[in-house]
């Protein structure tokens, strides 16, 4: 069995603000990124815009309960919801699975700079680290972090229970999290799913990770093509995205709007070396039946080598066709990246400005993606 | 044809061929088996970090298999790479480092750990002044710690078990909290049944005891606190029982479309016949009290295996042994199975090997397949007060020999994940 799966919600949101229409304003003009390079500088990153979080997420002891990346993901799931018609339907919701891409939480930055600092001229380090950890950390903290927990809350506030399922990894699981929910609805194991990932930007310890193998942008703005000549550099940036996937039956048997069609995900990975990516894109492009003309979004990092290798194969697959890099509206946001790039990829096809879109994903350490969206028939 | 490869819905019918299994009772398959039927317990006090202040300290660290440097990813990725070692070896296909599937690999959670920000903060800090998270950037920016990178990243784990077994394809990170294990075997028998793959490499894996996530667990009063004698802490489906006890281990099986795997000649020895799930959006701890998500997964495994509950000869249960799980463990089953659940056998490998968390649903999937193969029943040890609100037999204490048919394996997780298996000899 196999059947068209098709869009029939999208919520996105980043540091440009909320909404279809304000990003696809964003691409059609000059780049106008919004950059906080103070706070955490020399680090610059693309904040989240100012959020009405009751609007989606009614109790505020449930904003209570999460940390920014999760209130952020749940608010922008229930703007998927919303604009698929789904959000009073309870029935639908309680069938409708999910499938999330997310990493960790954040951390206690105040808690985890005591401890550190007490931890230097502590005389038994390792009974002073237990004495902090047990009356310092927050006992619902733990639920704020755990990765799955995004998908948790989302069940919980908007009653999408019928199962979820969490992947991790950088910016694959985004791929992936698309690539497995079309192939579910695809082969008729399920009706409907909602798909997407959340990121904050906006964390020391996001930033740590990066820092850590030196792949953090430090000067002024520059867009992610220019940065490899300047020894390159990603800016993290504030941003979810949530798609409701449906079979195209079902979608017309409910008189949903259908935004575009989500065809097969493709997604690799490579053993990373000179030439790679280029070829793994080639594959993914061949695999995908991409036509000519295609819109192309890149979710590119600006990170040395990759991204002068995505933006060499791109120029030859897709010949004469303008380039659009998510990163230089939004920054990138890791697992968020391809859920962003595919919210925009649907709503150019929604809005007909492109009859066929593709948003590419090209991982900062590994692993391709690529995901198309057409006209629905 | 002999048997047929598909099921009773046309689907192909998923065959297990390679299994892998290590906890705190030893590497392998024959090791584990031994020590589940002897009633032995693998938890212990807790030497890898000091315990003072602490609540609990004990746990089913597996202390045999050194990494450098000690943390989550590093125990994690060594033992998921035991465990599909024993596997592959066991599938006895054509090449070990040229596997023909994709990975499905569920994680424990990834973050630098203390020991390293102890490090970053010395490099990156003026030593007279306070801490904050700009001094571990500054240490960070040094540009000495690089691999650090790739450690604390999520998907790294599964990159490298990727390269070291060839798997096909983009490898998938996973997380359903402690129902994980079970939901990386469901992605593999999707994407078989799908006629995306002709096999799968499903592993759970999870080396993450160290202080920190001990504290987290604590802190939700989810752990015992029993701590003298360490083997009798674990006690599901006591009446005083008073929470897990955390453990580390991994298991990896092998799946193969039956066709495939008869193609090629493969030894079968089992199958997974049916998945059921269902979200809970009750409580981010807690089940629903009446028990309708976990007994709406547990009805949708039995009918996709083709079964009826009637069927089920024995229940590998998530059993915790915290108040909360095991009640509505047992709730849920009594429901599916009604009147009949008072004779089926229930019994709990963490009594024995503890909570392995992420890598539970695929330890206990090897568990039940052992079981099946065995016709022995592994006991719920530590079973003194039986709690008169589970009057269940939950093989108490003593291994025993069962015919064992088809087997339902229980998985429930923090975030409303409830995920559950049936394994069978043969189908239906």
């Amino acid at each position: 069995m196999t059947r068209p799966v098709v869009v029939t919600g999208i919520g996105l949101v980043s540091s440009l603000g909320e909404g279809i229409e304000t990003h696809l304003a964003a691409l059609a003009g000059p780049p106008r990124p919004r950059i906080d390079a103070e706070r955490f500088a020399p680090y610059p990153v693309h904040p989240m815009p100012a959020i009405e979080w009751d609007r989606q997420i009614a109790k505020k002891a449930d904003q209570r309960q999460m940390e920014p990346w999760q209130r952020l993901g749940v608010y922008t799931a229930g703007l998927a919801l919303e604009a698929a018609g789904l959000k009073d339907e309870a029935e639908a919701k309680s069938r409708m699975q999910m499938i999330v891409a997310a990493g960790g939480g954040e951390r206690d930055y105040a808690v985890d700079g005591q401890i550190l600092t007490g931890l230097r001229n502590a005389a038994d380090p390792g009974a002073f680290l237990n004495e902090r950890l047990m009356s310092d950390l927050r006992p619902t903290l733990f639920l704020a972090q755990l990765s799955n927990l995004l998908a948790g809350n989302i069940a919980i506030v908007h009653g999408v229970t019928g199962a979820s399922r969490t992947f991790m990894g950088e910016e694959m699981c985004g791929v992936d999290a698309l690539r497995i929910a079309q192939a579910r609805i695809a082969s008729g194991q399920v009706d409907a799913m909602l798909v997407g990932s959340s990121y904050n930007a906006e964390r020391w310890d996001s930033l740590l990770i990066f820092e850590l193998g030196g792949y953090l942008w430090t000067r002024p703005f520059a867009p992610v093509w220019d940065r490899p000549a300047e020894g390159g550099g990603l800016i993290l940036g504030s941003a979810a995205a949530f798609l409701v996937l449906e079979a195209r039956d079902q979608a017309e048997r409910r008189g949903a709007a259908i935004q575009a069609e989500l065809l097969p995900v493709q997604a690799a990975r490579t053993r990373r070396g000179p030439g790679a990516v280029p070829a793994s894109l080639r594959q993914l492009w061949t695999g995908a039946a991409v036509p000519e003309g295609a819109t192309v979004l890149s979710g590119a990092t600006g990170v040395a080598g990759v991204t002068e290798e995505e933006r060499e194969a791109l120029a030859q697959l897709a010949p004469g066709v303008p380039l659009h890099a998510t990163g230089d509206l939004l920054g990138h946001p890791l697992e968020a990246v391809a859920p962003v790039g595919a919210a925009i990829a649907a709503a150019l096809v929604a809005s007909r400005r492109a009859s066929d879109a593709v948003a590419t994903t090209v991982g900062h350490r590994r692993g391709e993606g690529l995901v198309r969206f057409a006209r629905a028939q | 044809m002999a048997q047929a490869d598909t099921d009773r819905s046309g689907r192909p019918l998923v065959a297990v061929t390679g299994m892998g299994i290590v906890t705190s009772l030893g590497r392998g398959q024959a090791e584990n088996w031994s020590a589940l039927t002897a009633g032995r317990s693998g938890i212990h006090a807790i030497s890898r970090f000091p315990t003072e202040n602490l609540r609990t300290r004990i746990a089913g660290t597996i202390d045999f298999e050194p990494v450098e440097p000690l943390c989550a990813p590093m125990l994690s990725e060594r033992l998921a790479e035991l465990a599909a070692e024993e596997a592959v070896a066991q599938a006895a296909l054509p090449r070990r480092d040229e596997f023909p599937g994709p990975l499905f690999v569920a994680v424990p959670p990834v973050e630098v750990e203390w020991p390293q920000r102890q490090t970053l903060a010395e490099a990156g800090s003026d030593p007279a002044g306070e801490v904050t998270y700009a001094q571990l950037l500054a240490g960070a920016a040094t540009g000495r710690f690089a691999p650090w990178h790739d450690l604390f990243t999520f998907g790294t784990v599964a990159d490298r078990i990727a390269e070291r077994f060839g798997t096909l394809g983009s490898p998938i990170s996973l997380s359903t909290a402690c129902s994980s294990g079970a939901t990386a075997i469901q992605l593999g028998v999707e994407a078989i049944r799908r006629g995306e793959a002709e096999a799968a490499l499903c592993i759970g894996t999870d080396g993450s005891v160290n202080p920190e996530s001990l504290v987290r667990f604590s802190l939700l009063s989810a752990l015992s606190t029993q701590n003298e004698p360490p083997e009798g802490a674990a006690k599901p489906f006591s009446k005083n029982r008073d929470g897990f006890v955390m453990g580390e281990g991994a298991a990896a099986l092998v799946l193969e479309s039956a066709a495939s795997a008869r193609a090629r000649g493969a030894r079968i020895l089992g199958y997974v016949l049916g998945c059921g799930e269902k979200g809970d959006g009750f409580h981010r701890t807690r089940s629903s009290p009446d028990g309708t998500p976990i007994v709406a997964a547990i009805r949708e495994a039995i009918e996709d295996a083709g079964l009826t509950p009637d069927d089920i000869d024995y229940v590998n249960a998530h059993g915790t042994g915290t108040p909360e799980n095991d009640k509505m463990e047992a709730l849920g089953c009594t429901k599916v199975m009604g009147e009949r659940m008072g004779s089926v056998p229930i019994s709990s490998n963490k009594s024995m090997i503890g909570h392995t968390l992420t890598a539970a649903g695929a330890v206990e999937a090897v568990v039940s397949l052992l079981t099946i193969a065995k016709g022995r029943l592994p006991p719920t040890i530590n079973y003194a007060v039986p709690d008169p609100a589970i009057p269940l037999d939950v093989v108490p204490n003593t291994a025993r020999d069962a015919d064992v048919r088809f087997v339902l394996s229980n998985s429930f997780g923090f975030g409303g994940q409830n995920t559950c298996l049936v394994f069978g000899a043969e189908p239906k």
